[in-house]
């Protein structure tokens, strides 16, 4: 109901009667819940040309990737007859200094690249809520404490910050953790990252744990835990999946950024960034060894974009009345 | 005013003290120790590793190291000769006295390194933030007064793949492309050049200076230039829903006026403060520009400080960096209570 409500609640009262007629023509949308909460939201966000794109782009890519093994081709086996072929149609994006197949590796590479990129969305989530939701139920002093730690944290240069621990870490061999492996870049990225989540989930909690309902849900003997867990959260849940969207894209740009550099994923497992970081020997007579491999995080950060911008709109009740022309 | 300033000082002050904390025990905790980046420049014997320890004082326990690195051992008797006994006082200042120490790799002192870098690093900074700067403001404002016109929705496109391109990697294909494909039809030569700040043993010319500047730039600005013309186009609009440009109007005010005296001012306070938050990120792109194009910046000190595990320059740059990052995020808290009037610290 409180959703219905929001979606009559217009910012400018006086632009009522110009749009009146159009609002008119989405009253069945305003007024009857045409379906679950996720459905109407899917609806709209079907309706954003730039996210369906994205959308579509991201999930053949993920297709692709997952088919990976498929490839005729070893990513990670040399083959010195083979070396810096121009893109053919046996070889679409041609091939490397050790003859190895690109198109097979940038797969493989995608696959390294996206799984650090939803690990760190993992790793940040579970930071940046458990902090934020502490904060903002708890408040007074220990919101105060942990409120300052993120923005010590945000006064970091945190590139630099990224590329001094993973120089470090590059030395460490202890299973799991060995010279740079998936999870602990993701960690170290994650680690520096979930503050704009803890500020996001701070922010909606201080006004949502005013409201009645929380104090009903107390007034009935809910512990804390039920009060955050299951009252509270689930109405903070549209912003952070749209900052999670997001967070996935900066992830991936900051492993291949310190990729890139020759700190982050070890060759020979190829991540889209370390793939880029090879091509930097050869690439002045060999192009396509640098363009394909940043064309993938190029197309994958916009999609990821786009996905956002358009779960934003869906997910932002006055969307509904612009689109129905000004607003 | 002065009251909300100094408490932001003292916070500031805090912060930078833990971070140094933080940045002391990671680099002392690191495999290998401090030392791990000294052996690596030449072969050292074992007990002459073991002396040089004690001569360092790195046998002492990590509290005590960070004091000393803090404050310096001028004043107290530190074992010199590497012997096992204290025999004399210390040099070490301190960097509270602004002694960072030597590098490991050039031996030189830290702060003289970073001081032939910093300049370059500032200017290189500077003028791709104003190129940005100038080309994005008018950008947003005509896209924001024009919604949804042609010209808007071509800006907003070009925008959102702005940002979605890697920074090294656009660098890497304007490299590409001007100076591996296209050539100057009357020298031959590569159209633009890709390494340093100036030609080599050529005397001193602006147009050598600004030809290569215009790659490095281009690369360090477009993602700029992208974010701040999306900024600038939605703080219009906010702007210009107010009701006192509807007065202005209604004073029958022109529509250039309107926008440009009226609202242009206000839609830009907002990019103060965003300018300096976004500083940390100024840092993280100098690293891959000037890397890319050899620049002699503070981004390729780093970057190769890193390589090498040159500590007291990373811990130096760290310092420094985190330093400017808090004063000009300091700085622009004051200039926005300078600027809108609407707002109060207290």
């Amino acid at each position: 109901m409180l959703f219905l409500i929001q979606e009559f609640a217009i910012p400018d009262g006086e632009r009522m009667g110009h749009t009146i007629e159009k609002i008119l023509s989405l009253l069945p949308e305003l007024v009857y819940k045409t379906g679950s909460s996720s459905r109407i939201i899917w609806k709209r966000f079907r309706r954003h040309p730039g996210a369906m794109m994205g959308f579509s782009i991201l999930t053949i890519l993920l297709v692709t990737v997952w088919l990976a093994s498929f490839s005729p081709y070893d990513p990670e086996k040399s083959n010195i007859t083979a070396r810096f072929q121009t893109p053919t149609l046996e070889h679409p994006m041609g091939t490397d200094a050790l003859g190895r197949d690109l198109y097979t590796r940038i797969l493989y590479g995608g696959r390294i690249s996206l799984s650090v990129g939803l690990l760190v969305v993992a790793i940040t989530l579970s930071i940046g809520i458990t902090v934020g939701a502490v904060a903002g139920y708890a408040g007074g002093l220990l919101d105060n404490i942990l409120m300052r730690l993120a923005d010590a944290f945000l006064t970091l240069p945190s590139m630099l910050v990224l590329i001094l621990l993973s120089a470090i870490l590059r030395e460490v061999d202890i299973p799991l953790f060995s010279r740079n492996s998936v999870v602990t870049i993701a960690l170290v990225i994650g680690l520096f990252s979930w503050m704009t989540f803890a500020r996001l989930v701070r922010a909606a909690f201080l006004t949502l744990r005013e409201l009645d309902f929380v104090t009903a849900a107390r007034s009935l003997g809910a512990s804390p835990f039920r009060i955050v867990i299951s009252h509270i959260l689930p109405n903070t849940i549209g912003p952070i999946i749209v900052e999670a969207t997001l967070e996935l894209g900066y992830a991936i740009i900051e492993e291949s950024g310190l990729s890139f550099l020759g700190f982050g994923i070890q060759p020979p497992t190829p991540s889209w960034g370390n793939l880029l970081s090879n091509a930097q020997e050869n690439f002045i007579r060999y192009p396509w060894l640098a363009i394909f491999p940043g064309l993938m995080i190029f197309l994958t950060i916009i999609s990821v974009n786009y996905i956002g911008d358009g779960l934003r709109d869906a997910f932002d009740p006055y969307k509904v009345l612009q689109q129905a022309g000004e607003l | 005013m002065a009251n909300y300033v100094a408490r932001r000082l003292l916070q500031a002050v805090a912060i930078m003290f833990l971070l140094s904390i933080l940045f002391f025990a990671l680099v002392n905790l690191a495999p290998g120790g401090p030392l791990a980046g000294y052996g690596q420049a030449r072969r050292i014997p074992a007990e002459r590793i073991a002396t040089l320890k004690r001569q360092l004082g790195l046998d002492k326990p990590i509290p005590f190291q960070y004091v000393v690195w803090l404050v310096g051992n001028d004043w107290m008797k530190v074992d010199l000769n590497g012997d096992g006994s204290p025999d004399g006082p210390g040099v070490r200042k301190g960097v509270l006295r602004g002694d960072f120490g030597y590098s490991f790799r050039s031996r030189q002192p830290v702060l003289d390194e970073i001081s032939q870098r910093l300049p370059n690093t500032i200017y290189l900074m500077t003028v791709t933030m104003l190129v940005a700067l100038i080309v994005a403001v008018p950008i947003g404002v005509i896209s924001a007064i024009k919604q949804y016109s042609l010209f808007d929705i071509v800006v907003t496109t070009f925008s959102f793949a702005g940002q979605a391109l890697p920074d090294f990697w656009l660098g890497l294909i304007l490299i590409i492309v001007f100076y591996v494909w296209l050539k100057n039809p009357v020298t031959g030569e590569s159209l633009l050049p890709v390494g340093g700040i100036y030609t080599l043993g050529v005397p001193f010319s602006i147009a050598d200076r600004l030809a290569h500047l215009v790659l490095p730039v281009t690369a360090g600005a477009l993602g700029w230039l992208a974010w701040y013309s999306r900024f600038v186009r939605s703080s219009m609009l906010d702007v210009i829903n107010q009701d006192y440009l509807r007065t202005a109007r209604a004073k029958g005010l022109r529509q250039s006026q309107v926008m440009f005296k009226h609202a242009l001012r206000n839609a830009l306070i907002p990019l103060v403060t965003l300018l300096a938050l976004d500083l940390p990120y100024l840092f993280g792109g100098a690293v891959f520009i000037e890397m890319l194009f050899s620049w002699p910046g503070m981004g390729l000190l780093y970057y190769q400080a890193a390589l090498q595990r040159d500590y007291p320059i990373l811990m130096a740059v760290l310092i420094i960096g985190g330093v400017s990052i808090i004063l000009s995020n300091l700085l622009a808290d004051v200039a926005y209570a300078f600027l809108d009037p609407r707002i109060r610290y207290s």
